[in-house]
């Protein structure tokens, strides 16, 4: 290796890139977890085409996985990448945005055929001139070639070799960031156990796209990026919808309960309900329900006979379980219905990130209907709120909304291992003195009625949609709904009392406050930071439970001369600020791209308000 | 422990004034579950009754059991809910033919398939009574109603043939107006392990009065309807002289001593064939032709989801290496940072 350049950096963000077909998923997904085993913070970022196998070599049908890595915390996966691994020229122009100056480019040189250059629709033959990438390192790989070469006295396939491709770009890209290979290899033997062939087929590959490296000598730079410095503890990798599954299930535990899914499947949220099917170990009943409403149904059920009930869906499943959710208000049974946003309206976007289900969720539903809604900021904290979700339902009596969205659904990050025992208790209100027990009185302070379901003796009585009375009679009395439509939203208001003050991050009082919710966090919190460091006084107050609002939230706002409230929408959370937290003049920066932010545009945008008399 | 339940009808009454119309169907078959939920041997704290809109679905508030009145059309996925959350329960569900068969149509069909244990009593009047008279899947094709003033252009559902085409284990019929016999059709619903279906002729007295009559006519019963029962012949008329005989075009009615048909000819009942042949036919049996059939047409055995579900749980709980929150999550690839 004498004379390659070896380069030391604090973060590097990475895109793998090619046809859906080509494994970009698999390969991002595993450099991913290499790095992360050694010892790198990381945040990932997979960005597919809705359709399974778009047409081959389009733009259309490119997928991509980005990942940045670090040895410091890294909230996002970069909105820009430093190296590309593109496997054919639409790659590299889906792509060509998406760098950063003076990156690196790896490329399939094989694939830069006339035929490819007319399904990419570029009108030269030299896309990097066509892209404006002439200032970036460019690498012509003859990943093809080489992979056929590797495999040429194996008795396989065409089709086996060319799907093996990945495999050698994982390995040279490996051997650019000094990644060992020996995590990929035991995956590749396990996963494939059945099939010494594969195996043999995918190691080969990969060893030969660490060889090739080698053989890039100097003509490439290679990257070291050091271990990051990380709280002590067990780790692993976790994505949003896995950590959503076990948060709600490690709540089952903790409440004593049974954990019941009734979900259909959707993108981006398939994912919850296929953890959970897998989990029966531990107690769980999934059902695969016929639709949507018989999803959040089944579930009404379970919650009806006593379970932890949940139901998990995307924008337009949400809109199907409407009537039923507001049947769970009335009836005041504990439900979490999880929604992993997605772009909108209609069937919109169904694979990118959105966070335009806001006002559905918190309006949603025919009548004065209020539900508790708390939103996850990150994909590992996805499991603290689904376990906070489904705390509040069980202790309050009351349907859960929790969003997450398709950008920390499936973006991962190393995870501190948290242990059972160092969770919060749950204490469901079941129902322990039949001779007072009545459906509708209610704890004083929290204004929760009682759970009591079939099997307990003593406690028989009828509960429904239709309004009822203290007793759990139906009654069509004037005052009666008042009372009741008082008590359902006080009930929730009340829930104030469970969730913390809202801490801002930054200086405590300055010139601008940057609002934001959910799955934002990673970038709002880049580029608040980067304004610091150019000496702006700014404060993050990052939200995660929306109705009810933390009790500070207006003080907090009060010490900031400016507030910015930034979303993926067109401004929903900013419109219901202006309607609970009134008395302030709220900025907006708003987008709607299917894309998250990037820290780049935020700074921009922040520096406008601030420069505005 | 066995413990000997004994239940009257008046321990499954609740307080609640009945408030359906006098007159309607509804009341006698209120009376009629009521008495078979005493006689089932199951524990009054152990029932739960589900519906979902309709004049039918006020139901549970009429019984001192659990109950949940739902949403239109949802009753089906509700029980399947609770069924599969609490195997152990005795789950009925209370629908019409409009919340059934209408709005609710995907629950319905996807429940039977499943085969969840779950009695479901469909209340068949062939009209919308609680919205005050519009044409529902069962109206026959010409009904004049409000939303079909110049009668119905569309053909009914008949929902016997819909159950058995969704793969249905259990399918009766019985008519509000005999209480004796829905009472025990009831009851053998229950004792059926899996979704059970029963249709009940149902006189809605204010919209649709008499839609049943010709059938239910108690003065002419017997020879009107069949009354089914597993293992015996299938015979009928006031003097027990008609029966069913099968010829090469399906089921016909025989008289026995006429054309030298004897008892011997007459088709015995099997409610336990699987192959739907004879059970279709039983099903789609109509005035004046043939009586209409009633009591149990199909009980056959099959897989049932609920148990299964317990089935699968148990299987993988003793294999599974995980068996704490704790060991999940420190499964898979894991690194500690020291």
């Amino acid at each position: 290796m004498v004379g390659t350049k070896i380069i030391e950096l604090e973060e590097v963000a990475i895109r793998f890139s090619g046809d859906s077909g080509d494994g970009m998923q698999l390969t991002g997904a595993l450099f991913s977890d290499t790095s992360a085993l050694f010892g790198n913070d990381i945040s990932t970022f997979p960005d597919y085409p809705s359709e399974i196998r778009a047409p081959q070599g389009t733009i259309g049908g490119i997928s991509g996985f980005q990942v940045q890595f670090g040895n410091g915390k890294i909230k996002t996966p970069g909105d820009f990448a430093h190296v590309l691994v593109a496997m054919n020229p639409a790659a590299v122009k889906a792509n060509a945005n998406f760098m950063r100056p003076g990156g690196t480019i790896f490329y399939d040189v094989d694939s830069f055929t006339q035929k490819n250059f007319d399904k990419a629709k570029l009108k030269t033959d030299d896309p990097f001139t066509e892209c404006n990438l002439d200032d970036f390192i460019k690498v012509a790989v003859p990943i093809t070639s080489m992979t056929r070469e590797a495999l040429k006295d194996l008795d396989i396939d065409n089709k086996s070799i060319l799907r093996s491709k990945n495999m050698f770009a994982l390995g040279l890209i490996c051997w650019v960031f000094s990644k060992p290979l020996d995590y990929i290899e035991k995956f590749i033997q396990r996963k494939f156990a059945k099939s010494p062939v594969v195996v043999e087929t995918n190691l080969r590959v990969l060893h030969a796209g660490w060889n090739y490296g080698l053989t890039l000598e100097h003509l490439t730079p290679r990257y070291i990026v050091h271990p990051a410095e990380i709280e002590k503890g067990t780790y692993r990798n976790i994505n949003g919808n896995l950590a959503t599954a076990w948060g709600l299930l490690a709540a089952s535990h903790k409440a004593g309960l049974d954990l019941f899914i009734g979900s259909y499947p959707i993108t981006p949220a398939t994912e919850i309900l296929q953890a959970l099917a897998d989990r029966k170990d531990l107690g769980v009943k999934s059902f695969q329900a016929e639709d949507e409403i018989a999803g959040i149904c089944t579930a009404i059920g379970a919650s009806f006979a006593g379970k932890l009930a949940v139901t998990t869906t995307s924008g337009p499943g949400f809109a199907l379980k409407s009537e039923a959710l507001g049947l769970s208000v009335m009836a005041e049974l504990p439900l979490v219905v999880v929604n992993v946003q997605r772009g909108g309206p209609s069937t919109g976007l169904p694979t990118k990130t959105e966070q335009s289900d806001l006002l559905q969720t918190l309006y949603g539903r025919n009548g004065e209907s209020p539900l508790v809604v708390i939103a996850a900021s990150t994909p590992s904290d996805c499991f603290h709120f689904a376990f906070t979700a489904a705390k509040i339902a069980l202790e309050r009596m009351v349907p859960v909304v929790l969003l997450t969205d398709g950008f920390l659904g499936n973006g991962s990050e190393p995870w501190k291992i948290p242990k059972f025992n160092e969770l919060p208790s749950i204490t469901p209100r079941i129902a322990t003195d039949p001779t007072t027990f009545k459906p509708y009185s209610r704890d004083e302070k929290t204004l929760a009625r009682q759970w009591a379901f079939p099997g307990m003796d003593g406690y028989q009585h009828r509960i429904g949609g239709l309004e009822k009375d203290a007793a759990g009679n139906v009654s069509h009395d004037p005052m009666n709904h008042q009372r009741m439509t008082d008590i359902r939203e006080a009930k929730v208001n009340r829930v104030v009392e469970m969730i913390p003050d809202i801490v801002i991050d930054g200086d405590q009082q300055g010139d601008l406050l940057v609002v934001g919710w959910g799955g934002t966090l990673g970038y709002l919190d880049g580029a608040f930071r980067e304004m610091q460091t150019k000496g702006a006084r700014v404060g993050l107050a990052h939200f995660n439970y929306i109705k009810p609002l933390p009790a500070n939230t207006a003080t907090v706002f009060s010490k900031f001369k400016k507030i910015v409230v930034c979303e993926l929408n067109l401004g929903q959370f900013a419109g219901y600020l202006r309607d609970k937290v009134p008395g302030f003049h709220y900025y907006q920066f708003n987008k709607v791209q299917g894309l998250p932010f990037t820290v780049q545009e935020l700074v921009e945008n922040f520096e406008k308000i601030l420069e505005e008399k | 422990m066995t413990e000997i339940l004994e239940y009257t009808i008046k321990d499954f009454k609740s307080e609640n004034e009945v408030r359906w119309c006098p007159g309607c169907g509804d009341h006698a078959v209120l009376n009629s579950i009521q008495k078979a939920m005493a006689n089932l041997g199951v524990r009054q704290e152990d029932f739960a009754v589900i519906s979902g809109i309709g004049c039918s679905s006020r139901f549970p508030y009429y019984m001192s059991t659990y109950g949940f009145h739902t949403i239109h059309g949802r009753a089906a996925a509700v029980a399947s809910g609770v069924k599969c959350a609490n195997p152990k329960l005795c789950v009925w569900e209370i629908t019409g033919d409009g919340d059934a068969l209408a709005i609710g149509g995907n629950h319905f069909i996807h429940c039977i398939r499943r085969n969840i244990d779950l009695n479901i009593i469909l209340f068949n009047n062939k009209i919308y009574g609680l919205t005050k008279g519009q044409y529902s899947p069962t109206s026959d094709r010409g009904a004049v109603t409000k939303t079909s003033p110049q009668g119905t252009i569309e053909s009914p559902f008949i929902p016997g043939q819909l159950i058995l085409g969704a793969g249905g284990s259990f399918f009766a019929r019985a008519v509000d107006n005999n209480i004796k016999h829905s009472q025990q059709v009831f009851e053998d619903a229950a004792r059926h392990q899996g979704t059970s279906v029963v249709e009940v002729l149902q006189n809605c007295v204010i919209f649709n009065d008499g839609i049943h009559a010709e059938i239910s006519d108690p003065k002419m019963r017997d020879e009107r309807q069949i009354f089914l029962k597993h293992g015996e012949p299938m015979i009928f008329g006031n003097q027990k002289d008609k029966g069913l005989i099968l010829s090469r075009s399906g089921l016909k009615v025989a008289v026995i001593g006429q054309n030298g048909i004897t008892l011997d000819d007459i088709l015995f009942h099997d409610v336990t064939e699987p192959n739907g042949y004879i059970h279709q036919q039983l099903i789609g049996m109509k005035l004046p032709d043939f009586p209409v059939a009633m009591g149990v047409i199909r009980a056959v055995e099959a897989p049932v989801y609920d148990q299964l579900l317990e089935e699968q749980i148990a299987a993988v709980q003793s294999k599974s290496k995980i068996k704490s929150i704790d060991d999940l999550l420190s499964s898979g690839n894991t690194w500690v940072v020291e």
